[in-house]
């Protein structure tokens, strides 16, 4: 029964594909996009990964379609050139690399490598309940803290892209003019509970699927939707608050990885019998500027023309 | 397990149609988008690695699940970024187009 539900998930979500990769409107793509992240989402539940479920539809399909959404009124479409021949020998191309990549999955050597056990057996040394948040914060932190930098090396080269006397400016919020009545109703009703559901993904998530990403995610959502309904002004890129907060997170988790020397012995290695307070204040202090990060990377580069 | 496979040669399809949509479109956003198609085809292969991994009371190996969040967020960092640019270039493009048009007025 469960082998029939993967097999009409596997084919609507090729078929969701399809629909990005094969139409000619940038903004059928954009909004089949959003289809195909939901299914996608539903495909990492059928694997096991609520994390990763909950990451994807709010970031990899939600935030995404917002991005180009916004800028496709500003980027013209070049016409069609491509010759059948082409695309007939893309196609093949394109076919030969499924095909190939198919062989490898059939062929995959038994048993499956895995270090679920290695997990499982340094697990209760860090307090933590949710093994997803164990190898992000502890057996993997030095990638999740050079992940919060790069996002935050996006986010200075979009800002990097205006001239510098427009760095001052606001950047223009999603919607134009006065906002619609429905969006304003939707912002107070809907913000108190985004905010509630963001704050208790991160703070469940060391012990249950949800973390600091997927909770930056719904706190930015929630912060946007302010935006548009007009209640809160997009903060300027110059604003010494927003960049001080933006810092914190990275900022903190480096300290705490410095301070790993002499307490632990190790670079990121927590100090005994303090592993969880530490993570939960790296967490939180993460959160807050991940979420404003992705904020002003949906509102792009300031004091752009509004769309 | 069986569904398992499915989702991974799903994933695979999600590759080569995402690497086609990359070579042949035309506007750099829908070559944005394409691009997401095909890393969300590689993630879910990923994911089906971590599925196979499954083991000592864990439904799926966490670690690759968890290189999988990081990436996610990355590549949308990225986009974010390439998307930045595009409409940099396009704005530039305008103005050059527009410089020209006064040139050759005041000509």
């Amino acid at each position: 029964m469960m082998t029939a539900f993967d097999a009409g998930l596997g084919v609507l979500l090729v078929l969701a594909a399809v629909r990005v990769v094969a139409t000619s409107d940038v903004r059928a793509a954009a909004s089949g996009f959003l289809a195909y992240g939901m299914i996608l989402a539903l495909a990492w539940v059928r694997l096991e990964s609520v994390d990763v479920a909950l990451t994807e539809i709010a970031v990899g399909s939600g935030l995404t379609t917002i991005v180009i959404l916004r800028a496709i009124a500003h980027v013209p479409s070049p016409p069609s050139s491509s010759t059948a021949g082409a695309k007939a020998a893309v196609g093949l191309l394109c076919a030969c690399v499924t095909l190939g990549l198919s062989a490898v999955i059939l062929g995959l050597p038994e048993p499956a490598s895995s270090i679920a056990a290695d997990v499982a057996m340094n697990m209760p040394a860090t307090g933590l309940g949710n093994p997803i948040t164990g190898v992000l914060m502890v057996f993997r932190a030095l990638d999740t803290v050079l992940e919060t930098i790069v996002v935050l090396l996006a986010l200075i080269g979009v800002w990097a892209l205006v001239p510098q006397e427009r760095l001052a400016g606001r950047p223009a919020t999603p919607g134009t003019g006065r906002s619609p009545e429905p969006v304003v109703f939707l912002a107070r009703a809907l913000v108190p509970i985004g905010l509630v559901v963001g704050a208790y993904q991160v703070w469940a998530g060391a012990d249950v699927p949800g973390g600091k990403f997927q909770g930056a995610a719904v706190l930015a959502a929630m912060g946007l939707l302010l935006m548009m309904a007009g209640i809160v002004k997009a903060p300027a890129a110059t604003d010494v608050k927003l960049r001080a907060l933006l810092l914190v997170g990275p900022i903190l988790f480096l300290a705490v990885g410095i301070a790993g020397w002499p307490l632990a012995g190790s670079f990121l290695g927590y100090p005994p019998g303090f592993e969880k307070p530490v993570i939960i204040v790296v967490e939180i202090a993460s959160t807050i500027s991940i979420g404003l990060a992705l904020v002003m990377l949906v509102l792009g580069p300031p004091g752009r023309a509004s769309s | 397990m069986t569904g398992s496979i499915i989702l991974a040669l799903a994933g695979a399809g999600l590759v080569g149609l995402g690497l086609y949509g990359v070579i042949m479109r035309e506007n750099a956003l829908h070559r944005i988008l394409a691009f997401n198609v095909l890393g969300g085809g590689i993630f879910i292969v990923f994911g089906f690695a971590a599925r196979r991994g499954a083991g000592a009371g864990f439904a799926a190996d966490p670690v690759p699940q968890a290189l999988v969040i990081t990436g996610i967020v990355v590549a949308f960092s990225a986009t974010a970024l390439a998307t930045a640019i595009v409409v940099r270039l396009a704005a530039a493009r305008d103005e050059e187009h527009a410089d020209a048009r006064s040139a050759k007025d005041e000509g």
